[in-house]
């Protein structure tokens, strides 16, 4: 993607990417026929990922963050006249959703909220301080989750699908980083004045576990594996230019073998948790499963520690070609957005929940589940 | 270890774990067997705590058979899975 350096340098929103998905209308791909869609499988969204991934990082994480928000609209709001026309019209606009689960308050665990939806005279307000919202410029609309009135637990949450219009949106912070500089996702204080229609009808518990945890891990998972591999497609080009036919195998060969074997283990990874998730379809209980739970959030720990791994061993086959910022064997910007994959969902915290998970884990007799 | 002979128990043991170990959100009226356990409360990690207090009380282990959405999701249907696990223990 030839902005992809520009994105990086500028720290700025990969527009070109948007325009080009947009006439391809890769924004309402996975929206069903029925409400003027394509009806795209899911392993198509996690391919278009992988593929993007390889040009831009954060056009491709972009492209990811609005599926999830799809997914869950397609996945638990089609009970909903109000969301289904609003999908009709996403599809028809190529609409691109935000999302907005973090607050202040909660340190990042998007499972508690401190903010709740008020009523007043028919309509519903939220106001959320310190959220992180990525390409909240860009959004047309936001899903915003929320306890589910004032007197609600932490836990007790709702989603709200809001248009940008119904939002008032103050930036707190910028976002100048080692990496993923494209996506913007500065911390804002969000107040949303909608309509109760706007709610979606089942709970953040049902959406978040059923299909934001899996679809968020597994089209990030693919995104992160296309930055890997066009870095190692790069290293590839370094190392063949230093190829003499009949002679031994060029310099950094062997680091190059390591890091396409490790990505080759980690697309498996990617592959299976795809076809896992799709076989699962709406099967509430194996959704909602420990051992499905486990396994897409082990997925997400093992590909965000991994492509920093395989574009390591990358740079090391390529030499200075590599370490270099200019020239087409260059991978600073590979690196810098592969390390965003551990921290932007922080890694610790998905340990500490497996943690807390794993003692009911009863494991899997079968090789081939 | 509980006697198996009062289907009563087992529910009052499941009541007592429920309030001990597990804490559901403050209810509006005590809870019966057959309430819904996640309407009031019940998270994912709690279900696991849940399912190691009631396999340590009554010394049994949950199948695979067993270990799912439908089994947790009230006293009465943990109590059926307590007498059909003690039953088929070795």
């Amino acid at each position: 993607m030839p902005a992809a350096d520009a994105v990086d340098q500028q720290a700025r929103f990969p527009h070109e990417a948007l325009t080009a998905m947009r006439r391809a209308g890769l924004l309402g791909a996975a929206i069903p026929r029925a409400f003027g869609g394509r009806g795209a499988p899911f392993s198509d969204i996690v391919a278009a990922c992988y593929e993007l991934g390889q040009g831009c990082a954060n056009a491709a994480m972009v492209f990811a963050m609005h599926q999830i928000q799809i997914a869950s609209l397609v996945r638990h709001a089609t009970g909903s006249a109000w969301h289904r026309d609003f999908l009709a019209r996403i599809a028809a606009e190529q609409l691109l959703i935000a999302s907005v689960t973090t607050e202040a308050g909660s340190g990042g665990d998007v499972r508690r909220s401190e903010c709740a939806v008020q009523t007043a005279s028919g309509q519903i307000s939220v106001a959320k301080a310190g959220c992180v919202i990525s390409y909240a410029d860009q959004a047309d609309a936001l899903l915003i989750t929320a306890r589910r009135a004032p007197e609600s637990d932490a836990g007790d949450q709702v989603a709200v699908l809001a248009r940008r219009e119904q939002c008032m949106l103050d930036p707190v912070a910028q976002w100048d980083t080692l990496g993923m500089r494209g996506t913007c996702s500065r911390s804002y204080s969000l107040s949303v004045a909608a309509d109760p229609a706007q709610v979606l009808p089942d709970s953040y518990a049902t959406i978040s576990a059923q299909t934001m945890l899996p679809v968020s891990h597994i089209t990030w998972s693919a995104a992160w594996l296309g930055i890997a591999s066009a870095a190692c497609q790069r290293a590839r080009r370094t190392v063949r230019r230093r190829a003499v036919p009949g002679g031994a195998a060029p310099a950094g060969s062997l680091r190059l073998t390591q890091a396409l074997a490790q990505l080759q283990a980690l697309r498996s990874q990617v592959g299976d948790a795809t076809r896992r998730f799709e076989a699962a379809d709406s099967d509430v209980d194996a959704l909602h499963s420990i051992a499905f739970a486990l396994r897409m959030n082990q997925l997400k720990l093992t590909v965000s520690t991994g492509v920093v791994q395989v574009i390591g061993e990358a740079m090391l086959a390529s030499g200075l070609a590599g370490y270099r910022n200019d020239g087409d064997g260059s991978l600073g910007r590979h690196l810098r957005d592969a390390h965003s994959a551990a921290l932007m969902i922080g890694n610790d915290r998905i340990m500490a929940n497996c943690a807390a998970l794993v003692s009911g884990y009863r494991g899997e007799e079968e090789l081939f589940p | 270890m509980s006697d198996l002979t009062d289907v009563q128990t087992i529910e009052d043991e499941i009541f007592e774990i429920l309030d001990g170990v597990v804490r559901l959100r403050a209810q509006p009226r005590p809870l019966e067997p057959s309430d819904d356990l996640y309407a009031a409360g019940l998270s994912s990690l709690a279900t696991v705590d849940l399912m190691l207090a009631i396999e340590d009380r009554f010394g049994i282990e949950f199948t695979t058979e067993w270990l799912n959405r439908r089994t947790f999701s009230s006293v009465a249907m943990l109590r059926q899975a307590v007498v059909a696990l003690k039953e088929n223990a070795p």
